[in-house]
């Protein structure tokens, strides 16, 4: 059964009305919370609306014919077939319009690519399937995963309100401040998108693009990964959470504080079972994409860690893998991305989850030592 | 124009179709091999269409249900290049070797036996491409567009073959293309000049050279990734010092013409069917010609459209915009010429006038939303969301597709020598049109709001207009089982149809008996 609202929705004229109407149901581009996108907004307006007229005009004289010049009622076809003065006025009306639309559309384009002077700079890496975000001045730097839980996903548990739309950290702006982006990608090509900014930037290997942001109002702006990366496209979201300047400032602290006490944690002496419990949440967050939460992985692209030959093999082996990845596959070099502790931690739960019981564990101190190799 | 030879007596001498298998072979008959282009293709149309439904199934709700992620990307891959070089391709390719011949008034095409052959690798191509939803690790799961390096270093084995079917879809092409031209160039009719052949013709010598420009272009790229997969090469390897935007830069020079290679015919078929049913010559038949020509030659120029995020320079960005903007006036001055046509016409509806008209309203709502797209600064919200693959269906579904159901109602007729079933091909046109504006335009709105493309699941917010699109895909999916039907009884039979076939159809081709003999105009006709 299609519901009233499902009518309303369908029914052409809805596109017409105001856009106050149209946001509730979603079926318009938000002018979002920033100059620039309030300025791309507006042009998609205007070049809507010169549409709507040009459809009017050009619809309605075929309507006419259609109601007007029918055999049924008698219509005695016309001969004319050529007026060269016709051709050139509509040749030239739309090449005219074409000019009036381009003239705002290049300003606004310019505007755009202006990313110089900026208060706050970002290097933003896709990987297959997060995105990493580094600071560069503050030497801030973290990865933000979704945080929607595959029971979600899988209709088990019911879908909450940001539903595929939420990460376990976002990335944290102060409003009013011009911040730079800096996208790249470690594996394929992705897309950071946030439509609250109209920023959509390719995110590709080799290449750096660059774009900015000054957003006006604070708030939390969800986004998603706008270029197809494999299996899990549909799953890297991008939150971005604009906050005062001071609460900004705060926020950078704390994560400075933190990152201290991350690394303190490679000094920690460490029991087993601290070791499992913290591998299992750092396989859960890195690892469970590709290799399953069973561990069975998806052959062949993933292969299973339980019963794994390497997982059951020698440490060293198991931990250089994890620190450098299969150079063209996309198993990633987690060197960069985990800490020690974390990485020990994630071997020592592959070697001794799911049945795999090879009861040894690896220490922080040895997975330094197989990274000085 | 004058009138026929009458090349029936031939029919019943030697000269006849071969019995059984072999017939369909060997032949070199234009109208065989036309006819078993335009089956391939209807056929590769319910194979890619029912991917269409598994993608359209698993959208109907938001979570994931039917299919895996994976196996939901091999869906969309093939179900685009299955659509594109499967479907819309080989039917223009088949409509062109059924008419060329009988419009222009030559006795075949120019090569009989390569015609013979650009059919048969087409099976063998797409039976490789379809094999490869068996292999381990599955089909390609990259999309259409098989962007570098998902589809290189990150890509299923599978791939190798998708590169060789690739290979031999363009090679089919290719020399289709060079068919088309040689046909056209040398086999017309006394009489018959350039500006006066039929437009269908036109949009077809144009659409010919587009391919020949194209493909070897399409042919290099993959393989350039065949050498990046196989014999260590970096071309798109950033890691090696190769560039993956390079990848985009080579595949949307054959992409974009390769978009008006399955458009400029349909503009060929409408420029045939309007004016018959308006009982009107078409306005501006020098105008289509050079409107149709700019068209083919802009094409070229405005490749990077598609690339508008990947972070070109300014400049390059102004250029591409401004040419691709430019593309609007030419085909402005086609649909203003088409509806001249029908003003002050005298009109009747049968359904290729219906599918004609509604190729007309909805191929224009599909170049609105080019037009928008064509706005790099608004392409930035656009790109790569349900709002591209709103636009990119409404030009080819009521473009392409329509404008090809137009031209089998038309000429069906004058190929069985039967009436179809009226009633039936209104049925079929009215669930069409309803069934695809129910899926597509919805598309545009989860498109605006934020709905990025090629995903498998999405966020609560698109679910209702998402319901809507599968329940109208459904519709339309099974509506064309119904066209089957209606071809399948012209076939066997119903009111015998006249040489003239409609009231207002003029061209060589109504010169000829319907069914259209076997040899036709083995003596060239003369055209005043
Ligand atoms: C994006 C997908 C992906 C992610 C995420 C991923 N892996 Fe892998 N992993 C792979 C692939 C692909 C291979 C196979 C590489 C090859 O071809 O040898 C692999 C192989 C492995 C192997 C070797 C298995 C064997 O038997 O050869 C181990 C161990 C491993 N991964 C551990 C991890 C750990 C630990 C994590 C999380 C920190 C992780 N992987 C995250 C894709 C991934
Ligand atoms: C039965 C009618 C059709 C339906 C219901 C349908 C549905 C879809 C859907 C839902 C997608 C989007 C997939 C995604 O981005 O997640 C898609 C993609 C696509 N379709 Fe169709 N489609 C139909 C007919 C056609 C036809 C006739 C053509 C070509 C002439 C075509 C060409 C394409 C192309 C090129 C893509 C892009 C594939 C890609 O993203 O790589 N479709 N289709
Ligand atoms: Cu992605
Ligand atoms: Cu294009």
């Amino acid at each position: 059964m299609l519901s009233r609202r499902h009518l309303m929705a369908l029914a052409l004229p809805c596109l017409t009305a105001p856009t106050s109407v149209l946001a509730d149901w979603e079926v318009n581009m938000t002018p979002g919370v920033t100059d620039v996108s309030q300025a791309v907004f507006d042009l998609h307006m205007i070049i809507f609306w010169i549409c709507v007229v040009i459809g009017v005009v050009v619809f309605g004289v075929m309507f006419y014919s259609i109601f007007a010049h029918r055999k049924s009622k008698g219509a005695v076809p016309a001969q004319f077939h050529e007026s060269t003065t016709v051709e050139v006025i509509w040749t030239i009306i739309p090449f005219a319009i074409l000019i009036g639309m381009a003239i705002p559309a290049t300003g606004t384009l310019i505007k755009m690519y202006d990313t110089s002077d900026a208060d706050i700079e970002i290097l933003i890496t896709g990987y297959q399937w997060k995105w990493k975000y580094e600071y560069l001045n503050e030497k801030v730097s973290f990865f933000s995963n979704m945080s929607t839980t595959q029971e979600q996903i899988y209709n088990f548990d019911e879908k909450g309100e940001h539903y595929l739309l939420e990460v376990d950290e976002p990335v944290v702006i102060p409003v009013g401040k011009k911040v730079k982006f800096l996208v790249t990608a470690a594996d394929v090509i992705h897309s950071w998108w946030v439509p609250a900014l109209a920023v959509k930037r390719d995110a590709i290997p080799g290449t750096v693009n660059e774009s900015w942001t000054r957003v006006n109002e604070p708030g939390i702006y969800r986004g998603q990964c706008a270029e197809l990366c494999g299996k899990d496209h549909a799953f890297m979201p991008v939150v971005v959470k604009a906050v005062s300047e001071n609460e900004y400032q705060e926020w950078v602290l704390a994560k400075q504080e933190l990152a201290r006490q991350e690394f303190e944690l490679n000094n920690k002496e460490w029991t087993m079972e601290e070791l499992m419990a913290r591998g299992e949440q750092v396989y859960q967050r890195a690892c469970v994409a590709c290799h399953q939460a069973n561990g069975l992985g998806l052959p062949p692209a993933f292969p299973a860690l339980k019963d794994s030959p390497v997982a059951l093999g020698p440490m060293e082996g198991h931990i250089d893998m994890i620190l450098n990845g299969v150079k063209g596959t996309s198993m990633q070099a987690f060197a960069d991305q985990l800490s020690e502790v974390d990485i020990a931690a994630v071997t020592t739960y592959e070697r001794n989850a799911w049945g795999n019981n090879v009861g040894d564990m690896a220490t922080p101190k040895m997975v330094a030592e197989r990274k000085g190799q | 124009m004058s009138a026929v030879v009458d090349s029936h007596a031939h029919d019943h001498g030697h000269h006849g179709p071969a019995k059984g298998f072999t017939r369909w072979l060997y032949t070199t008959n234009h109208k065989d091999i036309g006819s078993m282009y335009l089956w391939f293709s209807f056929i590769m149309f319910l194979v890619g269409g029912s991917m269409a439904l598994v993608i359209r199934a698993e959208l109907f709700e938001p979570g994931m249900q039917i299919v895996d992620p994976n196996f939901f990307n091999q869906m969309t891959t093939m179900h685009g290049l299955i659509m594109v070089f499967g479907a819309v391709m080989p039917a223009f390719v088949g409509l062109a070797n059924w008419l060329i011949p009988i419009m222009v008034g030559a006795p075949d095409m120019a090569l009989p036996r390569m015609n013979n052959w650009s059919f048969w690798i087409l099976p063998f191509a797409f039976g490789l491409l379809l094999s490869t939803l068996f292999m381990e690790g599955g089909a390609p799961n990259f999309g259409w567009t098989f962007y570098a390096p998902l589809s290189t270093t990150y890509a299923p084995p599978s791939v190798t073959f998708f590169i060789l079917a690739v290979h031999m879809m363009g090679i089919s092409s290719i020399m289709g293309a060079i068919n088309v031209i040689a046909t056209i160039l040398n086999m017309r009719a006394p009489g018959m000049t350039l500006m006066k052949m039929p437009l269908f013709v036109w949009t077809w010598l144009i659409t010919a050279f587009l391919l020949i420009a194209v493909m070897p272009v399409l042919a290099g790229a993959v393989t350039m990734m065949l050498m990046d997969i196989h014999f260590g090469t970096a071309f798109f390897d950033a890691a090696g010092g190769g560039d993956p935007v390079l990848f985009q830069h080579i595949f949307w020079f054959f992409g974009h013409p390769e978009v008006y290679i399955m458009i400029l015919p349909a503009f060929g078929v409408a420029s045939q069917i309007i004016p018959t049913f308006s009982r009107k010559p078409l306005f501006g038949y020098p105008s289509m010609v050079y409107a149709t020509a700019s068209i083919a030659i802009l094409s070229f120029i405005v490749w990077a459209h598609h690339m508008f995020t990947v972070g070109l320079p300014l400049a390059a960005q102004l250029f591409f915009m401004y040419a691709t903007m430019l593309i609007a006036v030419p085909t402005g001055v086609k649909v203003f010429n088409w509806v001249a046509t029908m003003f002050r016409g005298s009109l009747t509806f049968e359904t290729p006038m219906l599918f004609a008209i509604a190729f007309v309203i909805l191929f224009t709502i599909g170049g609105f939303s080019g037009l928008m797209l064509s706005i790099a600064p608004v392409d930035f919200q656009y790109h790569d969301t349900y709002f591209v693959v709103a636009h990119f269906h409404y030009v080819l579904v009521p473009g392409a597709i329509f404008s090809i159901f137009a031209a089998a109602y038309y000429w069906l007729p004058k190929w069985t020598g039967y009436m179809y079933d009226e009633l039936l091909g209104k049925a079929h046109f009215w669930l069409s049109f309803i069934g695809l504006n129910l899926t597509f335009f919805p598309m545009h709105f989860v498109g605006l709001a934020g709905m990025p493309r090629r995903i498998p699941d999405y966020a609560l917010q698109f679910a209702d207009f998402n319901q809507i699109a599968s329940m109208g895909a459904f519709l339309f999916g099974t509506t064309q089982l119904l066209f089957l039907f209606i071809v399948i009884k012209c076939i066997r039979g119903g009111k015998k149809a006249s040489a003239q076939v409609w009231e207002g159809a003029d061209g060589l081709e109504w010169t000829l008996p319907s069914p259209a003999p076997y040899h036709t105009f083995s003596e060239p006709p003369t055209v005043k």
